[in-house]
């Protein structure tokens, strides 16, 4: 169990295990990988959302001979990268479902060939209706999925709501958008594969998650287990969107190595990386919401949809995370939501930090100042009469057995932001200046790790060893992409075995060493796969006790000597635990109730906004980060995590725009897709109160998503209080802004009934 | 061949190359491919993110956006030119402490950017800072960190200098 008690390691804010290497240029990413004989691939991609494909005809002023070609007759075994449900093809068959679909791939040994040789396939098409919208696609004139269009849908319902209204004091309604948000990892996608005929496939690539990626391989090459080989190479941000995407690129990869006969590399330009790759779901959600004369909820009606794309792929699991999260860390008797993921014929939206939760909480920390505008109470007073405190059950009737400390972070982050002083001296400035200025705030919590029974199905497996020359290496298929993962797990390793954090070290990650703990993901890997660490370190040294006479004190000499004692009697020295789920949890797939998560992670942010009536552009000056996220394992790190999630946060609300010209990126080039940059960032003050989780890596819980849920909410709340104008959509440009200041009639006003 | 393919000579990293390249090849492409210098990185290939800054000449410039003709007879310093006989650069010692650097991507050229702001000024402002590294993005880190690890490691830069004005008496 872990405690609270005093640690060495864990908790101080040690060197970046692979810090060094980034440093000094050492390090080595997949474009910075050579070997002998190499080849190059590129893709050659649909330019029609959607259509049969008639025919493909190769310009015969190229020197075809010199290419290796493959499509999709060329796949061994499965033509589909199947995340859950198999219906998105490794390369079009027949038929095209979104613009800059894969259809054929190229290799050549001069990369610099590969450009004109694309540009040389002609392909032409019978088009056929697409579906570019939400709106369009629930309107089933045309279906592009299935039989309804719908990848997926859920109905959570708590209570009655349907009698709620009826006593109602107030009721108020609104609709709130999200537009599509790039990841934008400064690494585009890369991958290199390499056939060995008999032998199988291995490939190296950029990627979050090497099992995945095994899983594809083996059903599209259809080769057994061990004769796939995934390794993972420096990875350069990834954020969600190399968690999917990176089993299409190696399945290609893989395709032009066999075709070729040579190692192949495939690195995206950026261009491609961002019409081609996965984004975030575009959202609408719709709220109608039943108060009492004091402010308290009676009922919440939700109806969340989402955009997902032309092929299924995580889509559910993201409507599910933005379904578990969509009610909001507060107490309502009775719930219903109602939520749908929609095909579409744009390109397939994905993973990406936050995994719909950043949808569902813009939509509801909105409508919660709205609520307060409608009905006549402050922001704050809404939300503490509603806050979820120890005991009380969220809309999955979840009991939060845990203690909550919501009101706690919410009187900080009041106090850090001199939030009453500085919104009443606003108040009056703004009378005279043509610069309006505003806070706002969002309260929020996020599920750390898988949903539900998730972990249990994963069943992760996890461990450490000792190699003969005395380093003890953490066993993990969790990886690394800047997030921090080598040095929470090695900091944990080291603190539980009573060594040097320099004695410990990652195993690589090649899934012909590691155990499957899983893919790295959801919040999981400090508090599931930290835990799961943690106990394979304890469980070592009690091995050593019993088998190897290690003492009650020892040094790190003491400690290696005793493992060479083990490994003299029993070969190797290794520990591995699989996972074990708190006791208690309860989780029913069918009605969505239980125990949603195994923790919450919980946050106040505040946002201060100042609104140029002049040029209609919203600036953050200021920024407050609140939470609780369990024990913080690396103080810098954590503060990096949320300094970083934010940052990504300011550029979803007010930056960051996603153009879609007839399902195709129109603007994917960093020169016109707009993140914020160092001057654009503004201060971000970030508090962290720790209560220890039992259950987690150290008293860990999640934090990697967790910032990205609040900005936006925020921001928008703020600008509210700047101009006394809600904006429901995000991203919020200033022509946007400029709309709806200068409409003659206010509109999207909250509707009080 | 040797008509469109001239020899190249530069300084990089206080080393003497020649390099036999296209003369519009990139001097990205050229510091990668030709002299395997890969801690210089592409990550727009059209200037806007600044993964490939290097110094040349003593100026920041994006290599993704020099045609190696122009840098014939110039002095390039890229990141592995920052360490000096094993030793961290102070830059690259306060990224390691301050958590300066996650993913590390962006890292080589946001070292190079913070290089030519210190020594264009020693004592760099917030205000300084941001405008110095505003043609190199990051997406991991929302710059809190660098702009501490730039302030801790002007300073440490700054000392080094004092000590080293010392030892020279």
């Amino acid at each position: 169990m872990s405690t609270t008690a005093t640690t060495r390691i864990v908790g101080a804010s040690v060197p970046r295990k692979e810090g060094v290497d980034k440093l000094i240029g050492r390090a080595l990413y997949v474009d910075d990988m050579e070997r002998e004989g190499m080849w190059f691939g590129a893709t050659v991609r649909s330019t029609i959302p959607r259509g049969i494909i008639r025919s493909i005809q190769f310009d015969p002023r190229i020197d075809w001979s010199q290419f290796a070609i493959a499509a999709a007759a060329d796949v061994p075994g499965k033509n589909h990268i199947q995340l859950i449900v198999a219906d998105q093809p490794c390369l079009a068959d027949g038929q095209v479902n979104h613009c800059d679909e894969a259809i054929l791939l190229l290799a050549h040994p001069d990369r610099h060939k590969l450009r004109e040789a694309v540009n040389a396939v002609r392909i032409e098409y019978d088009p056929l209706p697409a579906v570019l919208t939400i709106e369009e696609s629930e309107k089933q004139d045309v279906i592009v999925l299935g039989e309804d269009n719908v990848i997926k849908s859920f109905l959570l319902e708590k209570g009655d709501v349907d009698s709620a209204w009826a006593n109602a004091a107030h009721i108020v309604e609104g609709e709130y958008r999200t537009g599509a948000q790039e990841h934008l990892y400064i690494e585009n996608n890369g991958m290199i594969a390499e056939w060995n005929g008999e032998g199988g496939i291995t490939v190296w690539g950029s990627l979050q998650c090497p099992f995945y990626v095994h899983k594809t391989l083996r059903a599209v090459f259809d080769l057994p287990d061990d004769k796939v080989r995934v390794i993972q190479t420096e990875t350069g941000g990834a954020f969600g969107g190399k968690e999917d995407f990176p089993s299409n690129l190696a399945a290609h990869a893989g395709l032009l190595a066999m075709k070729s006969g040579h190692v192949v590399k495939m690195v995206y330009d950026r261009m491609e990386d961002l019409a081609a790759t996965t984004k975030r779901h575009p959202s609408r959600v719709r709220h109608r919401t039943a108060l009492d004369r004091d402010g308290k909820l009676l009922a919440m009606e939700i109806d969340l949809a989402t955009d997902g794309g032309a092929y299924s792929t995580l889509s559910s699991t993201v409507l599910s995370r933005a379904t578990l999260h969509a009610a909001g860390p507060y107490v309502c008797p009775n719930i219903r939501i109602r939520s749908r993921a929609w095909a579409t014929n744009n390109v397939p939206y994905g993973a990406f930090r936050g995994f719909g939760a950043p949808q569902a909480i813009f939509a509801t920390e909105r409508h919660m100042d709205e609520i307060a505008a409608a009905i006549g109470i402050d922001p704050v007073g809404l939300r503490r009469r509603n806050f979820l405190h120890d005991g009380e059950q969220n809309a999955t009737e979840q009991v939060m057995r845990e203690p909550v400390i919501l009101d706690q972070l919410l009187d900080r982050a009041l106090a850090e932001s001199d939030y009453h002083g500085k919104r009443a001296r606003f108040a009056s400035e703004n009378q005279v200046s043509p610069v309006r200025r505003g806070l706002g705030l969002a309260a929020f919590y996020h599920g750390s790790g898988f949903t539900g029974s998730g972990e249990l199905y994963l069943n992760s497996l996890a461990g450490v060893d000792v190699t003969a020359d005395s380093t003890v290496r953490v066993l993990v298929s969790n990886t690394e992409f800047g997030q921090g993962t080598n040095t929470i797990l090695t900091q944990i390793a080291a603190e539980a075995l009573g060594i040097d954090y320099e004695d410990v070290t990652m195993a690589p990650a090649d899934t012909g060493v590691i155990p499957n703990s899983g893919p790295t993901v959801a919040s999981r890997t400090s508090m599931v796969v930290g835990r799961l660490i943690e106990r394979a370190s304890l469980q070592l040294l009690e091995m050593l006790r019993s088998h190897a006479g290690l003492g009650v004190h020892y040094t790190s000499e003491d400690f290696f000597v005793a493992c060479e004692r083990y490994r003299a009697a029993h070969g190797e020295v290794r520990s591995l635990c699989h996972y074990e789920a708190p006791p208690g949890i309860f989780w029913d797939d069918t009605t969505y109730h239980g125990e949603a998560y195994p923790a919450y992670a919980w946050a106040i942010y505040v946002a201060q906004v100042a609104v140029d009536t002049v040029t209609y552009s919203a600036e953050v000056e200021e920024f407050w980060a609140v939470q609780e996220v369990g024990r913080v394992l690396h103080p810098v790190m954590a503060k990096g995590q949320i300094e970083g999630g934010v940052a990504q946060g300011i550029g979803y609300a007010l930056y960051e725009k996603v153009i879609l010209q007839n399902g195709h990126m129109a603007n994917n080039q960093m020169t016109n897709y707009i993140m914020p940059t160092a001057e654009d960032v503004p201060p971000i003050h970030v508090h962290f109160e720790e209560l220890p989780f039992r259950f987690g890596g150290f008293g860990a819980k999640g934090i990697g998503e967790l910032p990205h849920d609040g900005p936006a909410p925020a921001i928008l709340n703020a600008i509210r209080d700047a101009t006394g104008v809600g904006f429901n959509r995000i991203p919020l440009l200033p022509e946007d802004i400029f709309a709806k200041l200068t409409a003659r009639q206010p509109v999207e006003e909250p509707a009080v009934l | 061949m040797s008509a469109c393919r001239p020899t190249i000579h530069m300084t990089v990293n206080g080393e003497m190359r020649a390099v036999d390249a296209p003369p519009m090849k990139r001097l990205l492409d050229v510091l990668r491919e030709d002299l395997h210098l890969t801690g210089t990185k592409e990550g727009c290939g059209e200037g806007e993110c600044g993964s490939c800054s290097v110094r040349m000449n003593g100026e920041l410039v994006n290599s993704c956006l020099i045609p190696v003709l122009q840098a014939e007879r110039a002095d390039i310093q890229t990141v592995e030119g920052l360490a000096l006989n094993g030793k961290l650069h102070p830059l690259q010692e306060a990224f390691l402490q301050c958590g300066g650097a996650q993913c590390g991507i962006c890292t080589p050229g946001m070292l190079m950017a913070a290089a030519q702001l210190i020594e264009r000024n020693p004592h760099p402002g917030m205000a300084e800072i941001r405008e110095g590294l505003a043609g190199n993005l990051c997406r991991c880190t929302g710059f809190m960190r660098i702009f501490e690890s730039v302030i801790a490691g002007a300073a440490e830069a700054s000392e080094r200098a004092v000590e080293h004005a010392h030892d020279a008496r």
